[in-house]
């Protein structure tokens, strides 16, 4: 949980914008001590710049700088959503063949009275000892053989399912290998396909390659405002294709990662908006966007039947690519 | 013979002449010579050829390219390939150091080939069999929507014909030129093995040297069987990368077909002169009699069930 009254870190393209507050907050000191009209003048001067210039920013962004924002290190992540969506949610845990990562979490969630989900998400970790213990948000083979027992559960009991995704990649460990990242990406991908109740995916940070998909394989696909979605982290692209890890914020732009792009290129079915500057900014409002997004999806989806449903899925991944059939 | 013309013969014999002494060139060499990794001895490139790519002195298993595969694979004459007209598009306008398109040209231009794999329909030893050869020599065997689509369109005409699949893996991952859409090809291979496999057919996955990142974690590692080549490195994340993350050297046969099979993630590892039989039994064990036959697949039984229950 983050303090409430938590002090935004700014980012390197934010850094003019907080030049600016830190300008009005030593102004604001000084009109404190002394009374003149002079700086009453030049404060709300300077707030109105300080809007245009917010405003400006943010819709200008680059998409590195969407990288940035959806990496922000108080950037709301998974178990903060449930907690909002439903403080009463019920945690599972386990794969049931001899580990729980933390790095993947899920429980039952109650979205309204009348909507229960099976929720599953990607966990960063707060604190350091978090952020260890879920490797930065990288799953292990257990983790992911985790979040397939719980959609087997959901599919057994006819449960909607939402997943969370925000993930720099699965975990690259040699365990990670022994014990068989692939086929625990690749079994998921597999089951998904198969399930038959309503799967809404939503990529809140960083989708990252075939760690985000193996818990995105979703009837619907939803992408937050500044989260990136792509198939080799922004470095790896950049370090193999032009030989420097320096150039990522070109592989950023080359490979269409935003939110926007991603929607064009038809993965993604909708981009949920976030307060301005960033979800990390308000986390009760993000909360509150994505899940009036997820009722109206998944009532949506609710419509067909469960073989509908797993042809709709099938049918969404069976059509994405682009070729020339000569 | 006028005099004249014995000179001009002459002149021209001594180019002729001339033209045969030209010494070959690197490249030519290397077509007719091969070292083996391994154990370094020199190979005759028509040897090697005729022992399936194979040094005979240490059985290192060299890459072979789709095309020899499939010639090594099927009863000759048999392959019928499938999907030869598809081309990849450049859905992103991408470029790196050089424009995606570009890249594409020298791919083809390398290996000879259209695209990272070859699909189609042949026979081993007489049972027909759906058949889809990766080639590592074309953009390192990277799958972009290409790769994917003949791939899923693969396993859906052997479907529709009840053949068996059978997917020779080798490549490097997704391509990165085609962004989230080579991404979205795990998806829509695993989604059509989904339906292959709740039809109660056989699908048999081999890995060969290498196969990596997205390509095992889809259809790769999704064989009701898996085979690997010995020696093959087959692996999700990269040695280097994970090297990095752990800080620490990995075993030398780390990741290797050998080191897999004793982690228990792959069936067996057969040599290249026994992948012949070996496929040709297993389609034979899975092939169902008329008595076997009358009972529903399992995995289409209990799909319909949950579908008509709920």
């Amino acid at each position: 949980m983050p303090p409430v009254e938590r002090k935004i870190v700014p980012l390197e393209f934010e850094k003019p914008l907080a030049m600016l507050a830190q300008q009005i907050e030593a102004l604001e000191k000084q009109l404190a001590e002394s009374q003149s009209p002079d700086l009453d003048v030049d404060l709300q001067r300077l707030h109105e710049q300080y809007d245009v210039l917010r405003r400006s920013l943010y819709s200008n962004l680059r998409p590195f700088d969407h990288l940035a924002l959806a990496r922000h290190e108080q950037r709301p992540y998974t178990k903060d959503y449930f907690q909002r969506w439903d403080p009463s949610w019920i945690e599972l845990h386990g794969d049931r063949k001899g580990a729980d990562d933390p790095a993947m979490v899920g429980g039952f969630v109650r979205l309204s009275d009348d909507l229960k989900v099976l929720a599953v998400g990607i966990q960063k970790g707060r604190t350091l000892r978090e952020r260890q213990a879920c490797n930065f948000g990288c799953p292990q083979p257990e983790g992911y053989r985790k979040a397939l027992r719980l959609f087997q559960h959901a599919d057994k009991f006819g449960m909607p399912i939402v997943t969370l995704i925000d993930t720099p990649g699965a975990y690259p460990g040699m365990t990670a290998e022994e014990h068989n990242q692939s086929q625990a990406i690749a079994l998921n991908l597999y089951e998904m396909a198969g399930l038959t109740v309503p799967v809404v995916a939503v990529i809140t940070g960083e989708g990252g390659s075939g760690g985000a998909l193996a818990i995105a394989l979703a009837n619907r696909v939803l992408m937050l405002e500044h989260s990136v979605y792509s198939v080799i982290s922004p470095e790896g692209c950049a370090s193999i294709l032009w030989r420097s890890s320096d150039k990522a914020a070109d592989a950023c732009t080359a490979m269409k990662i935003t939110a926007r792009e991603i929607k064009e290129l038809g993965v993604a079915d909708e981009v949920i908006g976030e307060p301005l500057g960033g979800a990390h900014h308000d986390y009760d409002a993000a909360a509150t966007t994505l899940k009036q997004a997820l009722i109206r999806h998944l009532r949506d989806l609710q419509r067909m039947t469960p073989f509908q449903l797993r042809e709709d899925r099938q049918n969404k991944y069976r059509k994405l690519g682009a070729f020339v059939e000569s | 013979m006028d005099l004249k013309d014995w000179f001009a013969n002459r002149q021209k014999r001594r180019q002729q002449i001339d033209e045969v002494k030209t010494p070959l060139t690197t490249e030519e060499y290397c077509a007719l010579w091969k070292q083996c990794f391994q154990c370094r001895e020199l190979l005759y490139t028509r040897d090697l050829h005729s022992n399936l790519n194979v040094c005979p002195k240490c059985q290192y298993h060299f890459r072979v390219g789709a095309e020899l595969r499939i010639e090594q694979l099927l009863d000759p004459n048999t392959f019928v390939e499938l999907d030869a007209n598809l081309q990849s598009a450049d859905p992103l306008g991408f470029v790196d150091t050089e424009p995606y398109p570009r890249r594409q040209q020298e791919a083809m231009r390398k290996s000879g080939l259209k695209e990272a794999i070859i699909t189609g329909t042949g026979k081993i030893e007489g049972q027909p069999a759906a058949v889809g050869v990766m080639d590592f020599d074309h953009f390192g065997g990277s799958m972009g929507s290409v790769v994917g689509e003949k791939v899923a369109r693969l396993i859906e005409h052997a479907e529709l014909k009840r053949m068996p699949v059978i997917l020779i893996s080798s490549s490097g991952g997704a391509r990165m030129q085609e962004g989230i859409l080579s991404l979205m090809q795990m998806a829509k291979t695993s989604a059509a093995l989904k339906s292959f496999g709740d039809a109660g057919l056989l699908y048999i996955s081999i890995l060969s040297e290498p196969t990596y990142g997205g390509v095992t974690a889809s259809f790769a590692m999704l064989g009701d069987i898996i085979i690997a080549e010995p020696g093959a490195r087959i692996g999700f994340a990269g040695r280097r990368v994970i090297e990095q993350t752990i800080r620490q050297k990995l075993p030398a046969d780390f990741q290797t077909a050998e080191y897999l099979l004793k982690h228990g993630q792959v069936d067996m590892v057969v040599e290249r002169s026994n992948l012949r039989n070996t496929l040709s039994a297993l389609i034979d064990l899975h092939t169902r009699t008329e008595q076997e036959q009358a009972r529903p697949a399992k995995g289409a039984g209990s799909a319909q069930k949950a579908i008509t229950t709920r």
